[in-house]
């Protein structure tokens, strides 16, 4: 291999040839600068002074019943020191008179207090300091956050350490032509938010941020999960002319787009898309998409800042309704907490066995009201479905049914519009959800297996933890088993069953999830084409012989090894485009 | 000007909620507010100062108010101290 090669996760495919845009998040580091400009320095201080306002006043007003008095009384001073008409007016005197950076001043004047407090022997002082040491740090996070957020550039390859979803989100909004990250795996959201809108994304280079400096050419090929740091002439030749053999591929795949997804034994699945930013809309029609199968509410608005209110949700919904009429739009209710965007910092030791999904939700009635009934009014047109994330018992969904009730009670009270038999559907992402999949079914129009979540709950793996990373492994036994529990306990509950993972994506995996019975997939718009294709070679009646066949086996190898195996006699075409 | 000795006589001390609601009162006031302790002086309209403080039970503080509406200011906030924060 040559040297100037870096490998990594092929977390999303295709190539990027541009250059690199080294994003670092130094909030540790205080740096003594001056500025230039007074006057934008006082509205970049008062700015984040608000942003902060907000986002500690929404942690309030959602986590206060969780957090007892006395954090509550903590978090209340935090918001009046925001308000400190002393403390904030020396801050601006000294940005103005001594003309030093907002971070700089905002850093030395608060740190004054909390050597005050480093002074008593106090152990409560001692806490304190903690307390105005949080509030400092988020004054100063979102000073630099205004700051970076100007400075990105458009078409640049983002190099970094690791991407959050909230960090795709914002790049995404720049035309960012690839990532490149130290830290991350194929189903982390910063890599479903990449494959979702097209970009290639290569991460998990662990020491990429160290090679790679800012502004060199760089090539990112996704689909070997290679990054070709300053290519040489050959290297850019190649890549060029393979740039152009994957259009002329899209091209053919795009002449399926009108094509339904039917075996060659005529069993018809319905192919939807993920969405995860609104952006994403209208590749997701030009793919050919029958609507969406999942669509991440939490990642479509930006809840960093607020939580949008009934109209702003509405007006979303009622378009995505509207511009994929005459198809089914799934859409998911808040899914907070975990690793997804979560906009209140509650700390908990472990998020993903914490306070999220449905949980949250049902914690907070009146937010999950609001998003329930500018659900049901965008359902006017009858092609929208409601799907309630990590149920895992049979409470939260007739808890959950009770409040869709009195919110369609509530809109036929004041005479609006909704359709009054809006399906509800939900997730099957864990274990208990999995093993009780009948009883659940019965209760609901349909049920969705989300496999990121549920892989990584029935093997006990972290998917985004490296170490064990190479033991999440979508073909293990025991998920093929439950996969298939889940499927016929589904038909059993007469619900519709529908799979919305990344597994799905994995053409790999496409005979073995269609021989198993699925009625509709849900995948990346990226994915469509290529799945669509997959299918329309497929024979179900061999698909479901090697269903059963996968069923047999007890390791991940035998299963991985028959798949590959049932691909290469199959589907002879498709081989040179993934291998 | 007015100055006036008070005494903290609730179990937790100045705590953050108590020293919220005296820089709540005193924001109703236009009169200048400071507190002493120790020989630090505070300013007592600004939240941030006063968490600093260390004042737990049986401590004397020094309050100094000046201003139009001084006089009101001080039986406020001495009211709220004698109270004991509410919490007694």
């Amino acid at each position: 291999m040559t040297k100037n090669i870096l490998k990594g996760v092929a977390a999303a495919s295709g190539i990027s040839i541009g250059k690199a845009y080294l994003y670092e998040k130094q909030i540790e580091v205080i740096e003594d600068e001056y500025i230039d400009n007074v006057d934008d320095a006082i509205d970049v201080f008062d700015k984040a002074l608000n942003k902060s306002k907000k986002e500690l006043k929404k942690i309030f007003d959602l986590a206060v019943d969780k957090m007892g008095e006395k954090r509550a009384g903590i978090f209340e001073a935090q918001m009046m020191i925001l308000d400190d008409p002393i403390l904030i007016e020396t801050i601006k005197n000294r940005i103005k008179e001594e003309k030093r950076s907002p971070v700089f001043v905002v850093d030395a004047e608060i740190s004054k207090y909390q050597e005050l407090l480093a002074l008593s022997s106090e152990s409560y002082m001692q806490e304190r300091s903690h307390d105005i040491e949080d509030i400092k740090n988020r004054i100063i996070r979102n000073i630099k956050k205004k700051k970076w957020k100007s400075r990105i550039e458009n078409d640049v390859i983002v190099v970094t350490n690791s991407i959050t979803p909230a960090d795709t989100v914002l790049f995404s909004r720049v035309d960012v032509k690839g990532y490149v990250t130290n830290i991350g795996g194929l189903t982390s959201h910063a890599a479903i938010v990449a494959r979702s809108l097209n970009i290639p994304a290569v991460l998990g280079i662990h020491d990429a941020t160290a090679k790679i400096r800012n502004g060199d050419d760089l090539i990112i090929d996704g689909i070997h999960g290679e990054v070709i740091v300053k290519p040489n002439y050959e290297q850019l030749e190649y890549y060029k002319g393979k740039c152009k053999r994957l259009k002329q591929l899209d091209s053919e795949l795009a002449k399926l787009v009108d094509l339904p997804a039917i075996t060659t034994d005529g069993r018809k699945i319905i192919l939807r898309a993920n969405l995860d930013i609104v952006e994403e809309l209208d590749y997701i029609i030009k793919n050919g998409a029958e609507g969406t199968g999942l669509v991440r509410t939490e990642q479509i608005f930006n809840l960093e800042d607020e939580f949008p209110d009934e109209e702003q949700q509405y007006n979303n919904y009622i378009d995505l309704a509207e511009k994929l009429y005459p198809h089914m739009v799934v859409i998911r209710v808040f899914d907070i907490g975990g690793d997804k965007v979560f906009p209140v910092d509650v700390k908990e030791p472990n998020p993903f066995l914490g306070w999220r999904g449905i949980r949250f939700l049902l914690d907070n009635e009146s937010l999950f009201k609001t998003q329930i009934r500018a659900l049901l009014r965008a359902s006017a047109h009858k092609n929208i479905k409601i799907m309630l994330p990590m149920i895992t018992s049979i409470q939260e969904i007739r808890r959950s049914k009770i409040i869709i009730e009195q919110c369609k009670v509530e809109l036929e009270n004041e005479g609006k519009e909704f359709d009054k038999n809006t399906n509800l559907g939900i997730m099957i992402e864990v274990p208990s959800a999995a093993v009780m999949a009948e009883e659940f079914a019965a209760e609901v129009d349909f049920i969705s297996i989300g496999t990121n979540d549920l892989i990584q709950y029935i093997l006990a793996v972290d998917r985004g933890n490296e170490i064990v990373s190479s033991l999440y492994q979508e073909f293990h036994p025991a998920i093929v088993r439950t996969l298939y529990k889940i499927i016929h306990s589904g038909k059993q509950g007469e619900a519709k069953v529908s799979i919305c993972g990344e597994m799905a994506a994995d053409i790999l995996a496409t005979p073995l999830l269609v021989g198993m019975g699925l009625d509709s997939m849900s995948v990346s718009a990226a994915a469509i084409p290529h799945i669509k294709k997959i299918i329309r070679s497929t024979n179900f009646e061999s698909a479901k012989q090697l269903a059963e066949e996968c069923l047999k086996f007890h390791t991940e190898k035998e299963v991985s090894g028959r798949l590959l195996e049932y691909f290469k006699t199959n589907y002879t075409d498709e081989i040179e485009n993934i291998f | 000007m007015i100055e006036k000795e008070v005494k903290i006589i609730n179990n937790a001390g100045l705590h953050t909620r108590p020293a919220a609601t005296i820089v709540k009162i005193a924001a109703g006031y236009n009169s200048e507010f400071f507190i002493n302790k120790d020989g630090m002086n505070i300013n007592g309209k600004s939240i941030i100062g006063v968490m600093t403080l260390a004042a737990e039970k049986g401590s004397t503080l020094r309050l100094t108010f000046e201003g139009k509406d001084e006089k009101e200011a001080c039986e406020a906030i001495t009211d709220f101290f004698e109270r004991g924060f509410d919490e007694l």
